[in-house]
C-alpha cells in the first residue's frame, strides 16, 4: 500500500524531533544525575567564587560553600560550571547548570526571567572614592559632572543611571568588578558604586581608597534556577531556611568575614517570612594573601590547560574551515547558477556579520532546537565563519591557475574532477598556503571570543588570573608568550612547506 | 588504402560581431604534415582549438579521433617535473601502471633530447626545452594526430631547424601533424602541405 506523502513527512519529522530531543537530552544530561551542577563566575569572584590562589584548580568563596551545603542537603555532589557573570541567567535557562550563585542580585527583571530563591544575603551599595577625595565626595550629589564606575547590569548601575538624571553624574559601565576600582585609583573615574562586599574586598587590595558607610541602595543575593525547575527552587529555599535557622549559613559568612547584624535581621525576617530590612555596616578584616610569584606558580598549570584548549579548538575549527572553504570555493568555481548563488550568499552573510553574533546565535539562539555543548558550538561558530574567508582564498587561488593548463588537461583527456585533483588543486593549495597560515594565526587569537560561550580558553583564563591577581603584567606576558609559542612554529612550518614546494626536486 | 584522420567541413565560428571562421574545410591523411599559414587573426589557432574540442563551432563538423596538442606557450603543469608532466595522463587517463608510464616518458624525453632535464620543474626549463617536454606530454597518450600551435614562436633560428627535423621524424608510423605557423622557411624545411588562410577562409 502506498503511503501518502504527508504521512511520510509526518513520520520523518517525528523521527527528527525524537533525534533532536535525544541530542538535547544527552547534551543536558552530560553529567550523572547525582551531580549538582552549579554555575558561577570565578573571574574576580572573591569572596563569592574564586579560584584558590594557592591552588587554582580548587574553588573557594562563600558561594562555593553554600553550593556545597545545598548539594549535600540534596544528596548530590557539587560540580562547578564557569559562566561569564553577565551570562548566568541565559545559561541557567539554557540548562547549562542546575543552580547559579555568584553574588547574583535580586532584581525584578531577573525574577521575571528565571526562578530565584529567597534572599540569602543583604548588601548595601556604597560609594568608594580616592582617600584624598573623602571629604570632597561624600555622596552622589557631590559628584555632579564626575564619572562614577560600576559593574554593568547591576542594581548599582541602575542607581547610577538614576543619579545621572537627578545629580548629573556620568555612569561608566564595566564588565567586571575589579577594573572600576583600579580605574578609580588611576583617575579614569572619580568614584565607584558597588556593594559593600565588593567594596571591602577592593579597598583591602588597593590602598588609597576610602569607602563611605552610607547605604545608597539595599539589595540581596539570590540563587537562580531555571524557570522550568520550580521544584528545585523550592527545595533550595527550604535548605536555605534550614541553614539560616540552625546557624550553618551564619558560620559560612562568619568564616568569610562578611557576617554582620544586617544578615541577622535578614535571616530573622526570612525565616519568619516577613519583609527584610537592614542597616548599614559590614566590617571585613584583611586575610593574608600569597605572594604574586606564588599565585603565578599556581596559575601556570591552568594557563597551560587553557592554552591546550585554545590550540585544540583552533586546530579543529581550522580543519572545519578548510574543508568548508574548499567545498564553497569548488561550488563557486564549478557549480551551476543556483549553487553559485547559494555559496556566494553564505560567504557574504558569514563575512558580513560579527563572529560574536554568530557564536551567540549558535549557542543561545539554537538552544531551543539543539543544545550544543559549548565547545561544539564554539568549534562550529569559528569553523563556519572562517570557512567563508577560506573559501575566498581558495577561489582566488583556483582562478589564478592559468587557463592554458586546464585546456592542456582537457585535451589530454582528464575529467574536470581529475584536473581539479591533480593539476589545479595542488597548485592552488600552494598559492593559498601563506594566506591560510595567516588565517590560522588569526584563528588562534579569535578563539578568545568563545569565552562568551563559557569556554575558558587562554585569554579568558589570563583575564581570570589577572583580575584575581590585580595586575595584567605577569598574566599578559605569560599569555602573549603562550600565543607566540603556538603561532611561531606554525609560521615556520608554513615557510618550510613553501620552500619545499618551490625547490627543484632534482 | 588510407583512412582519413581528420575531416573538417565548412567550419564557421563567430565571436560577438567578429567572424573568425567563415567556412573552412580540410582533410588530413595519416603520415601527413599540414601547416596552416596566415596572418595573425586569420583563424589558424581557432581551427586547432576546434579540432582539439576546446571551441565549439557555430556550424560545420569536425571528425577527428584522439589528438594531442602542443600549445604556443606550452602550458606545462607548473607543479610537476618534466617527467611527471609526461607521466600524468598515461597514469590517470590511460590507466597504465606507473612503471610502464615512466619508462615510456623517459623514452620520449630521450628521443626529444631532453632526458637529462627529466627532474627539472617547468620554470627551470628554457623555451625550447619546455616545448619538447610539451611535445613529449602530448605524445605520451600516443595520439594519431598531433596539433602544434605556433611551435617556432619561442625558438631562435638554429632551434627552428632542429624542430623541423623533429617534426618530420614525428610524422612516422601513420601519425599526422597539423601545425600553425607564419614562418615560411621553417614550413619549407618540414616539407609540409601548406594551407593558407585569410580572413577566416582557405585562400590557397
Amino acid at each position: 500500500m502506498r503511503r501518502r506523502g504527508s504521512e511520510i513527512l509526518r513520520q520523518w519529522s517525528l523521527l527528527g524531533a525524537v533525534l533532536t530531543l535525544t541530542v538535547a537530552h544527552l547534551a543536558a544530561q552530560g553529567a550523572p544525575p547525582q551531580v549538582l551542577r552549579w554555575g558561577g563566575d570565578a573571574e574576580g569572584g572573591a569572596p563569592f567564587v574564586e579560584a584558590d590562589p594557592r591552588n587554582p584548580a580548587h574553588l573557594v568563596g562563600f558561594d562555593v560553600e553554600i553550593a556545597a551545603l545545598i548539594a549535600r542537603a540534596l544528596g548530590r555532589t557539587p560540580q562547578f560550571v564557569q559562566i561569564t557573570f553577565t551570562e548566568l541567567d541565559q545559561a541557567v535557562r539554557r540548562g547549562d547548570f542546575d543552580i547559579g550563585l555568584s553574588g547574583i542580585e535580586d532584581t525584578p527583571a531577573r525574577r521575571a526571567s528565571v526562578a530565584a530563591s529567597i534572599p540569602y544575603y543583604e548588601f548595601h551599595e556604597v560609594l568608594t572614592v580616592r582617600d584624598a577625595d573623602r571629604q570632597r565626595f561624600r555622596s552622589l550629589a557631590d559628584l555632579r559632572g564626575h564619572r562614577i564606575g560600576t559593574l554593568g547590569g547591576t542594581i548599582a548601575y541602575e542607581a547610577l543611571l538614576d543619579a545621572e538624571r537627578t545629580f548629573g553624574i556620568q555612569a561608566v559601565s564595566y564588565d567586571d568588578d575589579v577594573h572600576p576600582y583600579s580605574d578609580l585609583l588611576v583617575g579614569r573615574v572619580d568614584a565607584v558604586l558597588l556593594d559593600n562586599v565588593l567594596a571591602d574586598r577592593s579597598i583591602r587590595r588597593m590602598p588609597g581608597l576610602f569607602t563611605h558607610a552610607d547605604n545608597i541602595r539595599t539589595g540581596h543575593y539570590v540563587i537562580v534556577v531555571s524557570p522550568q525547575q520550580a521544584a528545585l527552587r523550592d527545595q533550595v529555599n527550604a535548605i536555605l531556611r534550614g541553614a539560616m535557622t540552625d546557624g550553618r549559613l551564619e558560620a559560612i559568612f562568619r568564616s568569610w568575614n562578611v557576617w554582620n547584624p544586617t544578615q541577622e535581621a535578614l535571616f530573622r525576617a526570612t525565616t519568619s517570612d516577613t519583609a527584610a530590612t537592614g542597616t548599614s555596616g559590614a566590617g571585613v578584616s584583611a586575610a593574608p594573601l600569597p605572594s604574586r610569584w606564588e599565585i603565578t606558580q599556581h596559575y601556570l598549570p591552568s594557563l597551560l590547560r587553557a592554552a591546550v584548549i585554545t590550540l585544540v579548538l583552533s586546530c579543529l575549527a581550522m580543519a572545519l574551515a578548510v574543508l568548508g572553504g574548499m567545498s564553497i570555493a569548488i561550488a563557486r568555481v564549478y557549480g551551476g547558477r543556483a549553487t553559485r548563488v547559494l555559496a556566494t550568499a553564505y560567504v557574504e552573510v558569514m563575512r558580513g556579520t560579527p563572529v560574536l553574533l554568530q557564536l551567540f546565535v549558535i549557542y543561545y539562539g539554537l538552544a531551543p532546537i539543539v543544545r550544543l555543548p559549548a565547545f561544539v558550538a564554539a568549534l562550529l561558530g569559528l569553523g563556519l565563519n572562517y570557512a567563508a574567508y577560506e573559501s575566498e582564498i581558495y577561489r582566488s587561488a583556483l582562478e589564478a591557475i592559468p587557463r592554458g593548463q586546464l585546456e592542456a588537461a582537457r585535451v589530454l583527456g582528464f575529467t574536470r574532477w581529475q584536473a581539479l585533483r591533480l593539476i589545479r588543486g595542488p597548485q592552488a593549495l600552494r598559492l593559498a598556503l601563506a594566506p591560510m597560515t595567516n588565517d590560522f594565526v588569526a584563528m588562534l587569537k579569535d578563539s578568545s571570543l568563545v569565552s562568551v560561550l563559557t569556554v575558558v580558553e587562554l585569554t579568558k583564563q589570563t583575564q581570570i588570573f589577572a583580575t584575581n591577581l590585580g595586575s595584567w603584567v605577569i598574566p599578559g606576558a605569560l599569555c602573549a608568550a603562550m600565543y607566540l609559542a603556538m603561532s611561531l612554529p606554525l609560521g615556520h612550518l608554513a615557510r618550510r612547506l613553501e620552500q619545499r614546494w618551490s625547490a627543484p626536486t632534482s | 588504402m588510407t583512412r582519413t584522420l581528420l575531416t573538417i567541413r565548412d567550419l564557421q565560428l563567430q565571436r560577438g560581431a567578429r567572424h573568425i571562421l567563415r567556412g573552412v574545410s580540410l582533410a588530413v591523411e595519416p603520415g601527413e604534415i599540414v601547416t596552416l599559414m596566415g596572418a595573425s587573426g586569420s583563424g589558424k589557432t581557432t581551427i586547432l582549438r576546434c579540432i582539439a574540442g576546446l571551441e565549439t563551432p557555430d556550424a560545420g563538423t569536425v571528425e577527428a579521433g584522439p589528438c594531442g596538442m602542443v600549445f604556443q606557450f606550452h602550458c606545462l603543469f607548473e607543479h610537476l617535473t618534466a617527467l611527471d608532466n609526461v607521466t600524468l595522463a598515461p597514469l590517470h587517463v590511460g590507466r597504465r601502471d606507473r612503471g610502464a608510464s615512466e619508462a615510456r616518458a623517459r623514452e620520449l624525453l630521450d628521443e626529444l633530447g631532453i632526458g637529462h632535464r627529466a627532474h627539472a620543474l617547468p620554470r627551470e626549463l628554457s623555451g625550447g626545452e619546455a616545448q619538447r617536454v610539451a611535445i613529449a606530454r602530448a605524445l605520451a597518450m600516443d595520439p594519431p594526430l598531433l596539433l602544434m600551435d605556433e611551435p617556432t614562436a619561442s625558438l631562435d633560428p638554429a632551434r627552428r631547424a632542429e624542430l623541423a627535423t623533429t617534426i618530420r621524424a614525428l610524422a612516422t608510423g601513420g601519425r599526422a601533424l597539423v601545425i600553425t605557423s607564419h614562418d615560411e622557411d621553417f614550413v619549407e624545411r618540414t616539407g609540409a602541405r601548406v594551407i593558407r588562410l585569410a580572413d577566416g577562409r582557405v585562400s590557397g
